[in-house]
């Protein structure tokens, strides 16, 4: 029973991380057909964001929980507006520039911090299962990723700034000519998709540490869960998770991590055969 | 004035359309805009929406010179747009549809749209189904419903009557003659049903080659030789 109690908390610590990295991207692809292969490294500079915030005297829930989304966010417009904007429309040239400014983050951060892996401590202590002690902190990954996802389902369903976003998302010309500006809803939109990604790069940072090309074992997972979760960025993102994050762990437990990454990866590419538009592409299609 | 267009050129990308296309509209007028498939009606309208990137000539909007500014921008003005084919957000719900008509509006949301919905009854009743679920012609009321959430001053219509069965023609006629009067409403009316657009324009330009030919008094579409000349598909 113990033994249950503890591989559920597991399995839902393992569907919301894979949420919590994944978010972002899958806000940035699902709202404007970009492929952002920087995108772990938005992550790495929210761990980055969160150490050195801690490191210099602020209170560590408002270096992950604050700092971080505010610093990532904030680079993402600038990205955004330097970068992205010239290129809407020609999808591989984008994968370019953002791959070109993965690796120039990288160098940046390595010439910065140096090629070692920096920490900070899980603030929280450990509890009792029965016969098993687990980490309160994982508790708290899946309360941030359950309060991430909410916060956007209430956002996009129940504001302006939600409603806009998905307007311009099915037509960004119609949207215009009703007086949107398609340009700042997209320089939002990925502010926020970067801030996601900084704050789930913050809240990792305790449990995986920082160095600078953690970016790397992310941004294969993340790209993984958003094209099996398909079209719709809320219902796509959860579902995929869930999917791909009970069977990492299932098969972690059975057998071992390694393996469990194995698993994972033998799910999406079974699932991709089986649905290539994903798994809202079949089911939930009208999900946010 | 409220629309004075001069010499108006544009295309699309190298390939030219427009060659000079030049008129005006005054306050309170329903323009109708004739012409063949393919001469250039829609890319007019895109034009003058700002869709499309003016090559040369001008176009004022009021006292506003426009020529180079974005569609947003436009709309912010009061240029209103019901493209053909109603470019409905699919996934929206049609009170979101009109929703989003109110964006340039500081007034509160639901009074807006209580008020349009009064002139279009029909919608009342399907609120909350996604836009993409509505028939052809249930979209082109939303599509106009939309539009005028907006409040413009210059609406901008493309085809409203395609593929649309006669009863909501009527329709669409009676409720467009309703808010001439009542809104004071300006309208640039792309048509090929000549009856839809002699009942409601007070001029019809026709549009040959990327230019405006020739202007003719709605009673003129009578004439069978003459209409022969101006709709339908090019010989
Ligand atoms: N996106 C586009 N790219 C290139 N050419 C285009 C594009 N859209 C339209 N055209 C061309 O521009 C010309 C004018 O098209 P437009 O849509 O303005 O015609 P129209 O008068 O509205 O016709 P219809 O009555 O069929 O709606 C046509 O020759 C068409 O093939
Ligand atoms: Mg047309």
């Amino acid at each position: 029973m113990d033994l249950v109690a503890l591989l559920a908390i597991q399995v839902l610590y393992a569907i919301a991380s894979l949420a919590l990295i994944s978010v972002g991207l899958a806000i940035i692809f699902g709202m404007m057909r970009v492929i952002n292969l920087a995108h772990g490294e938005f992550l790495m500079l929210g761990g980055y964001a969160a150490i050195v915030a801690t490191n210099n005297g602020v209170n560590i829930w408002l270096s992950m929980l604050v700092v971080a989304p505010i610093v990532v966010g904030l680079i993402g417009v600038v990205v955004e507006r330097t970068i992205i904007r010239f290129l809407y429309g020609r999808m591989i040239d984008t994968m370019l520039a953002t791959w070109g400014l993965s690796l120039f983050l990288v160098g940046l951060t390595t010439a910065i911090f140096g090629n070692t892996t920096v920490g900070i401590s899980a603030p929280l202590g450990s509890f009792q299962i029965g016969a098993y002690r687990t980490s309160a902190y994982t508790l708290f990954v899946i309360a941030v990723a359950a309060v991430v996802l909410a916060a956007i389902f209430a956002v996009m369903r129940w504001t302006r700034l939600g409603l806009i976003a998905r307007g311009t998302m099915q037509n960004a010309n119609m949207a215009a000519a009703l007086g949107v500006n398609p340009p700042r809803v997209y320089a939002i939109t990925f502010g926020v998709g970067a801030a996601l990604s900084g704050l789930a790069g913050a809240v990792l940072a305790p449990v995986s540490g920082v160095f600078p090309t953690i970016g790397v074992a992310y941004v294969a997972k993340s790209f993984i869960t958003v094209i099996g979760g398909g079209a719709a960025i809320l219902t796509g993102t959860v579902s995929a998770s869930a999917l791909f994050g009970t069977i990492n762990q299932i098969a972690t437990f059975v057998t071992t991590p390694v393996f469990g990454e194995v698993a994972l990866l033998g799910a999406a590419i079974v699932l991709i055969r089986l649905l290539p538009q994903g798994i809202t592409g079949r089911f939930f299609r009208r999900g946010l | 004035m409220m629309l004075d267009v001069q010499g108006l050129r544009t295309g699309y990308g190298r390939i030219p359309i427009l060659n000079g296309v030049s008129f005006s509209v005054n306050e309170g007028e329903f323009i109708g805009i004739l012409g063949h498939n393919g001469m250039g009606k829609t890319t007019l309208l895109k034009a003058l929406m700002g869709f499309l990137p003016a090559t040369g000539g001008r176009v004022m909007f009021g006292h506003d010179d426009v020529t180079t500014v974005e569609p947003y921008r436009r709309a912010r003005l009061g240029l209103g747009y019901v493209p053909q084919g109603r470019e409905i957000f699919p996934g929206l719900t049609v009170y979101e549809n009109l929703r989003m008509g109110c964006s340039t509006q500081d007034s509160a949301e639901e009074d807006i749209i209580a008020a349009v919905l009064e002139e279009f009854p029909r919608l009342k009743a399907l609120l909350d189904r996604t836009g993409g679920a509505l028939s052809g012609g249930e979209q082109q009321l939303l599509a106009m419903a939309r539009c005028l959430c907006g409040d413009p001053r210059l609406v901008l219509l493309d085809e409203p009557t395609e593929g649309i069965q006669p009863s909501i023609i009527d329709e669409i006629v009676e409720t467009l003659q309703r808010l001439r009067a009542k809104r004071g409403l300006t309208m640039i009316l792309v048509e090929q049903n000549l009856d839809f657009i002699a009942a409601l324009s007070q001029r019809i330009l026709i549009i040959q080659k990327g230019a405006i030919t020739r202007e003719v008094a709605p009673a003129e579409l009578g004439d069978a030789s003459l209409v022969g000349e101006f709709v339908g598909i090019a010989t």
